[in-house]
């Protein structure tokens, strides 16, 4: 049990530690590292209490999608430039914004803790009879029974955000030539070959 | 607190059983490789050092472990030299749950293949940080393609091993291959093992998906900036993870450490070498296609990603649970 708590607190005091530099460090870079830190401090904590899926899936989502995805971002636009221009910049609008969205989000943390306090019991569902079968188990049993459609609700935002991103980033671009594989390949060497008499001070129409 | 200090000694002690044979084979694949490739173009390859030239690795190793490591003057140096670390790394730890043969596994945990695709996203680091820390143009683009690349072939194998885990029903290592005694998952999932098979050059940034390192364009990618120790660190990493992915498609399509059929002369040979032999025949297959196939363009290699494996292997898949829907051979697992 003593080696469990060291295991626990060491990975706490990591998760901590590392959710701090993420917003103290200079360089963003470096927070982004100490956020990728503090996700694999916190799965090591999920996998320690039992949910192993839990854990595992947040390594993969979160490390191997996500936050490669904030590296990206983070080395291609020079974000600690503009970082520096915010608050050296006179009319700075985003410190009021992000003191509103952090209020918010203390009083909805507030809120939730609160409510824990009057939860409904979760372990009285009804799949939930069988006691010796794993975690991952468990999971699938509730997910698809119970909360088929949160569930279901979940994938359906998931998917309305993934069409809106797409069409936000979405331009058509006119005038350029694309490769048609097909039509590549599907060439034989009589089509692909056309002899042409080229008129004097004319020339010969290349593209059709 | 001293039987735990026990428990970890035996642990530590399975665990250099663990290694030591991987990177040792390590070293054996990259003259496998070599050889291979030689053999394709009708040279000789590597064959003076040692018997048939096998300790080639050995002397090439010795050689980067006495060059001079040089760091740029300009690169971050503690991400420019944690890159190699993490690649390696995490190349060695993913083989903690790799089974070699029925209770011949260091950690036999119920979540084994996720474990397993975790550890394999995660390798992306070590190439992004390489690329960035060298805070030099080529490395940068290098690492950028490449992390590009295994985001985008990591969807597919993830849809691939799902296929996989429909008709296990567990997502344990030992029963992935346990079920499979009857009929090895390469016969029904055929498709779906050669997709595996390509994304698994592509994750590994194997020719003809070498892309990260194209030396015609990127001089050597997110590697240019290291020397001596450090670029063979790269190098080991690579090989493991290579290594691995085959390790991973034996367990997943050619059965693992099963025989191919329970009959005399062949279930007498120990487990071991029948999971040797299948990591090897994938490797030789990686081999062969990195002498034959010619490297893609970077527009074909995402189109061939997302526009025709993926759509592909969902459609597998929704043929793959329809078909143990219907005929009611959806796994029970231990319920």
């Amino acid at each position: 049990m003593i080696v469990h708590s060291i295991f626990f607190y060491f990975f706490s005091v990591i998760a901590i530690f590392s959710s701090l530099m993420v917003i103290t460090s200079r360089s963003t870079i470096n927070s982004v590292f100490f956020l990728i830190l503090d996700f694999i401090s916190v799965g090591c904590l999920f996998i320690m209490v039992g949910a192993e899926f839990l854990g595992m899936i947040l390594l993969i989502v979160y490390v191997g999608a996500v936050a490669v995805l904030f590296l990206f971002v983070v080395m291609m636009l020079n974000v600690a430039e503009q970082k520096q221009s915010w608050f050296i910049g006179k009319k700075s609008t985003h410190i009021p914004t992000g003191l509103i969205v952090s209020v918010l989000i203390l009083l909805e943390l507030l809120v939730v803790v609160g409510g824990w306090k009057y939860k409904e019991d979760v372990m009285s569902s009804s799949s939930l009879v069988f006691s010796n079968i794993s975690n991952t188990h468990q999971l699938g049993l509730v997910m698809y029974t119970d909360y088929i459609l949160y569930f279901q609700l979940a994938g359906i935002v998931l998917l309305l955000a993934m069409i809106g991103a797409i069409l936000l980033t979405f331009r058509e671009r006119i005038g350029v030539k694309k490769q048609s594989y097909f039509k590549q390949v599907s060439r034989s060497p009589s089509t692909a070959v056309e002899l042409k008499d080229v008129k004097f001070n004319e020339g010969v129409k290349i593209d059709d | 607190m001293i039987e735990y200090l026990q428990i970890l000694g035996q642990e530590v002690y399975k665990i250099v059983f663990v290694l030591v044979p991987i990177l040792v084979s390590v070293a054996m694949i990259v003259w496998l490789d070599r050889r291979v490739w030689g053999l394709v173009q009708k040279r000789k390859g590597p064959n003076v050092v040692g018997p048939f030239g096998l300790l080639q690795t050995l002397a090439d190793a010795l050689k980067y472990i006495f060059k001079e490591i040089i760091i740029p003057a300009s690169a971050n140096k503690i991400v420019f030299i944690l890159a190699p670390i993490v690649t390696m790394t995490l190349a060695l730890v993913a083989w903690a749950v790799i089974p070699i043969s029925e209770n011949l596994v260091l950690s036999d945990i119920n979540v084994g293949i996720l474990y397993l695709f975790a550890v394999s996203s995660l390798g992306v680091y070590g190439i992004i940080m390489g690329g960035w820390a060298s805070n030099s143009k080529y490395p940068f683009l290098g690492a950028i393609r490449s992390a590009a690349q295994m985001v985008s072939y990591e969807v597919s194998i993830g849809i691939i091993i799902i296929n996989v885990l429909l008709c296990v029903g567990s997502l344990n290592l030992t029963d992935i291959v346990l079920a499979q005694k009857k009929l090895w998952y390469v016969i029904p999932l055929f498709p779906m093992f050669v997709i595996f098979f390509i994304s698994a050059l592509a994750e590994t940034n194997r020719p003809p998906f070498d892309l990260p390192e194209a030396e015609a364009e990127l001089v050597a990618g997110y590697q240019t900036e290291y020397s001596g120790m450090m670029y063979a660190m790269f190098w080991l990493g690579e090989y493991a993870n290579i290594l691995l992915m085959c390790a991973m498609g034996a367990i997943l399509f050619l059965g693992g450490w099963l025989p191919i059929m329970d009959i005399y002369p062949l279930n007498v040979i120990p487990a071991p070498i029948w999971m040797i032999v299948k990591i090897l025949f994938l490797f030789l297959l990686f081999a062969l296609v990195k002498a034959i196939v010619p490297r893609y363009r970077y527009d074909q290699l995402m189109r061939l990603g997302w526009k025709v494996f993926l759509p592909f292997s969902l459609i597998y898949l929704v043929l793959t649970a329809s078909f143990l829907f219907y005929f009611d051979k959806l796994p029970k697992g231990n319920l």
